[in-house]
């Protein structure tokens, strides 16, 4: 990842904000310019909607052979996250047994580190989950 | 009047026993906790950084306070273990929690007190009709060299305070004693601290807390048996339970605040979370002393009289979150710290 495209996905990383459709209601991460339901109705109505961070782990997976900038954290857990305001989300599930992870199972966002550009590099923070 | 509006604080779930470490380098764990009072200390997880902590805390204490982030003109993040050496975590706080683009934001560094002395700044900027609300943070992820003395105690930790005009707690005042004293310190480009061995204790800790603690309770014409709860800086669980007694405050008015020998030193966050410990607690009209100590050296010393307002205000519960909490062996450790890259 570079150091601008990061810096644009900010507000989406560390905070969730994402876009609400004024014409149908329908709330998208990440965030969309126009809806694909209401297409150019939404042009202009697509607002920053800044999600709860909660949600309910709707499918997941252990990852054992991972991208390399990772592979110190083997085995991890990254799990389908349909969030409170009905959009999904994929991120890590951390601070939890591999064991205890299940479907069903309610977690809230934090905020983590996810990866850094080598030891000289920008580091990258965003969100992750946890169980509640 | 200034007051604290709210707080919040955060520990990483994560514990590695004393014991533990004592195993891997042949040392009689049961002298080493004896000595230090210390049984265990808290470990970042692998992806948890002074950053990660501090934007924990900081949310914790908007979220509590209900305070509209945009109200935050300044922020302080107090810490010796910044992941960046130049490019503040105050400002990726800053983002986390909503509060830029209009305000101030810095990263302090005075070991251990770097984040009273953010506090400090708060009141002053408050004071002044500078910033409605001031946040200052004390949080690291302490270093200490494998093998070392101070592997048993370095742990991880941080306190948030949103310091305004009215809130939960008054802060009566505030008062410093600072010296240049070579007790402990990291040179430039190195990862881990040096300290002068037994050099620590009397002219350093002791002299500092004592002169600050003095000095503050002179100015507000106060004596040690005033306060219902006091608590100071925690570089292991012995030092701040033998200041408190030479001062001549007895063990209930410390016992709250002292977190040490269950999560360990959490450098700039340790008098912080002993302070989030206390308020957690304490009821209107009780009055606290708190004193930090940064090596270096300095003590920063606060006079705080809980407000009626603490009553509506939901409490984080400390006690609660630390009870949460899960061993790792030392190989883990040292992982989860990139010890091994
Ligand atoms: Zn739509």
């Amino acid at each position: 990842m570079g150091v601008a495209r990061y810096w644009r996905e900010i507000p989406a990383r560390y905070n969730l904000i994402g876009k609400k459709c004024q014409v149908c209601g329908k709330i998208y991460f990440p965030p969309r310019s126009i809806c694909p339901t209401c297409r150019r109705k939404s042009i202009g109505k697509m607002e920053d909607y800044k999600l709860s961070g909660k949600g309910t782990v709707e499918s997941y997976t252990i990852i054992y052979t991972p991208p390399p900038e990772f592979s110190d954290k083997v085995p991890y857990a990254i799990a389908l996250i349909r969030m409170d305001e009905g959009c999904y989300l994929t991120g890590q599930i951390v601070d939890c047994d591999l064991e205890e992870i299940h479907i069903g199972m309610r977690v809230k966002a934090c905020f983590r580190r996810i990866q850094e550009d080598g030891k000289r590099g920008a580091i990258y923070y965003g969100y992750k989950f946890r169980k509640v | 009047m200034v007051a604290i509006v709210s707080y919040g604080a955060y520990v990483p779930k994560y514990r590695i026993k004393v014991e533990e470490i004592a195993r891997v380098w042949g040392r009689q764990a049961k002298s080493i906790s004896a000595g230090l009072n210390v049984f265990e200390k808290s470990v970042p997880s692998i992806d948890e950084d002074t950053a990660t902590i501090a934007v924990e805390a900081a949310r914790k204490a908007v979220e509590h306070g209900g305070i509209n982030a945009k109200e935050i003109g300044a922020i302080y993040v107090g810490s010796e273990s910044h992941p960046y050496a130049v490019k503040p975590t105050a400002t990726i706080v800053a983002e986390a929690i909503g509060a830029t683009p209009d305000l101030t934001a810095a990263d302090y560094e005075f070991a251990c007190k770097a984040g009273t002395a953010g506090m400090q700044n708060c009141i002053a900027l408050v004071n002044s009709g500078m910033i409605k609300y001031g946040m200052a943070i004390g949080v690291d992820v302490a270093q200490a060299a494998p093998g070392d003395a101070l592997e048993y105690t370095a742990a991880a930790g941080g306190a948030a305070f949103i310091i305004g005009r009215e809130g939960i707690a008054e802060i009566n005042e505030t008062v410093s004693f600072t010296t240049d004293t070579p007790d402990f310190w990291r040179r430039e480009g190195q990862p881990y601290p040096g300290h002068g061995e037994r050099f620590t204790g009397e002219p350093a800790y002791f002299r500092h807390i004592m002169s600050a603690a003095k000095l503050l309770m002179e100015k507000v014409g106060t004596k040690p048996s005033d306060y219902d709860y006091a608590v100071f800086h925690q570089p292991n669980g012995k030092f701040p339970v033998r200041v408190a007694k030479k001062l001549g405050f007895d063990k209930k008015q410390i016992e709250d605040g002292l977190l040490c020998p269950i999560i360990g030193n959490t450098y700039s966050g340790s008098t912080m979370l002993g302070l989030v410990a206390i308020l957690d607690i304490a009821k209107p009209g009780q009055r606290i002393l708190a004193v930090s100590y940064g090596s270096g050296a300095g003590s920063d010393a606060f006079d705080i009289t809980v407000t009626d307002k603490i009553e509506g205000y939901e409490r984080m519960k400390l006690k609660e979150m630390l009870n949460k909490k899960e061993y790792v062996d030392y190989a883990t450790y040292m992982k989860f710290r990139g010890e091994f890259r």
